[in-house]
């Protein structure tokens, strides 16, 4: 296969894997380095650096729309933001002192949760009736429309959630993913903020998180522009025309399908890694 | 009243992560077509990690290589102008806290900007 059928071949995949990705709001990276490894046959670590620079297109991608809907707590973000990126230092950090059969075992470890948590989708966790104290000094607070009405948060567990946080960061610097998914684990579960508030705060914070780890990457070699290119376009073509598809329509089987999916790329990862094969 | 001022800058903030995007984008296009217009044919070569040189790993090589209108090099400026925007709403949010007066997410959002920073100073 010569660089023209390869790249055609690579940009097709990354608008479905950033379609899905948007679709079921594990973002793009998830999807794309296990097939570009898997199917493609391309080394590890030059798959992460394309997938963290698409992760970075995507977040700043969608940065509009979500901006519009005016849901996103910019405070709770950059407090978090400490977290993130400090844990993003430390994985990309890593991803020089460990083996790519190891980053691929960890890769299948996020997708296997990853796709646990896709099918189990949360409800809205019911907020907090005793606000941290802690939130409260440091105004991690909001409200925003629902029914008409404005609906009031005040965030909870904060220290627990910056400590979810800052192992998202990592696992985002170490895979060269957006980690959406332990993201929204800190901030609907230990932060109990609603729904819609954390979904497009975390959007926000993952193109921030990914910048971290970004200039490490590219230092070291891992972001290879001839790669990045069908990739990165791909992936952000996919994510766009995902996001639109997914205001309306509803789209749990789906969610279903492309669960399977992650499940399988994730035990093949697992077992690539684990007989020496990435 | 200073919920108005805090809505003007995530508006402001979001505008300049599409502007900036969109503008990275359409250089790896360029960049892209070009590199395929003259490297289509050759067999690809991305299965094994090759220790990578100066031109495509420092800001100064991307920018010299873009300069003279070298494929990779354009793609590589767009790249580099990508990872450019989060770190822009991060300043943004510097310059916007303290206009807001609020000096604890001033000093949160420096903090963060120290760490990216950082990050392409250490350079490894």
């Amino acid at each position: 296969m010569n660089v023209l059928l390869f790249s055609l071949a690579v940009f097709g995949t990354s608008i479905l894997a950033g379609f899905l990705g948007a679709m079921t709001g594990l973002g793009g990276g998830v999807v794309i380095i296990p097939v570009l490894c898997l199917l493609f046959k391309v080394d590890i670590h030059y798959a992460l650096g394309a997938s963290l620079v698409s992760v970075i297109a995507t977040s700043s991608g969608a940065a509009a729309s979500y901006v519009r809907e005016g849901f996103s707590n910019i405070r709770i973000g950059m407090f978090l933001e400490v977290a993130t990126t400090l844990g993003a230092l430390l994985g990309a950090y890593l991803t020089a002192k460990v083996t790519g059969n190891w980053i691929g075992v960890i890769f299948g470890m996020v997708l296997l949760y990853s796709a646990w948590a896709t099918v189990h989708k949360l409800d809205d966790v019911p907020p907090s009736t005793k606000p941290d104290p802690l939130a409260l000094r440091l105004n991690l607070k909001g409200s925003f429309p629902e029914n008409g009405i404005e609906r009031e948060y005040v965030a909870s567990h904060v220290p627990a959630a910056f400590g979810i946080m800052f192992g998202a960061g990592t696992l985002s610097g170490l895979l060269g993913i957006g980690s959406g998914a332990v993201k929204v684990l800190a901030m609907d579960y230990a932060m109990k903020l609603p729904f819609k508030v954390s979904t497009t705060t975390s959007n926000f914070m993952i193109g921030v998180t990914a910048a971290a780890s970004a200039g490490i990457y590219m230092s070291r070699g891992y972001v290879l522009p001839s790669l990045v290119m069908p990739v990165m376009l791909g992936v952000l073509l996919g994510s766009l025309i995902g996001a639109r598809v997914l205001t309306r329509t509803e789209v749990k089987t789906i969610r279903i399908g492309f669960a399977a999916v992650i499940l399988a790329l994730g035990a093949e990862m697992i077992f690539n890694g684990m007989t020496g094969r990435l | 009243m200073a919920d108005a001022r805090e809505r003007g800058l995530e508006v402001a903030m979001g505008r300049m992560l599409q502007v900036g995007v969109t503008i990275a984008a359409l250089l790896v296009l360029i960049g892209g077509l070009m590199y395929l217009a003259q490297n289509g044919g050759s067999p690809r070569d991305y299965e094994h990690f090759h220790a990578a040189t100066r031109a495509t790993t420092t800001i100064s090589g991307i920018v010299t290589n873009a300069a003279h209108l070298d494929s990779l090099g354009i793609i590589g400026l767009g790249i580099l102008l990508l990872i450019a925007t989060p770190v822009c709403r991060v300043i943004f949010g510097v310059v916007g806290f303290a206009f807001l007066r609020d000096n604890l997410y001033t000093f949160i959002s420096l903090i963060v900007l120290s760490v990216l920073l950082f990050s392409f100073i250490s350079q490894r």
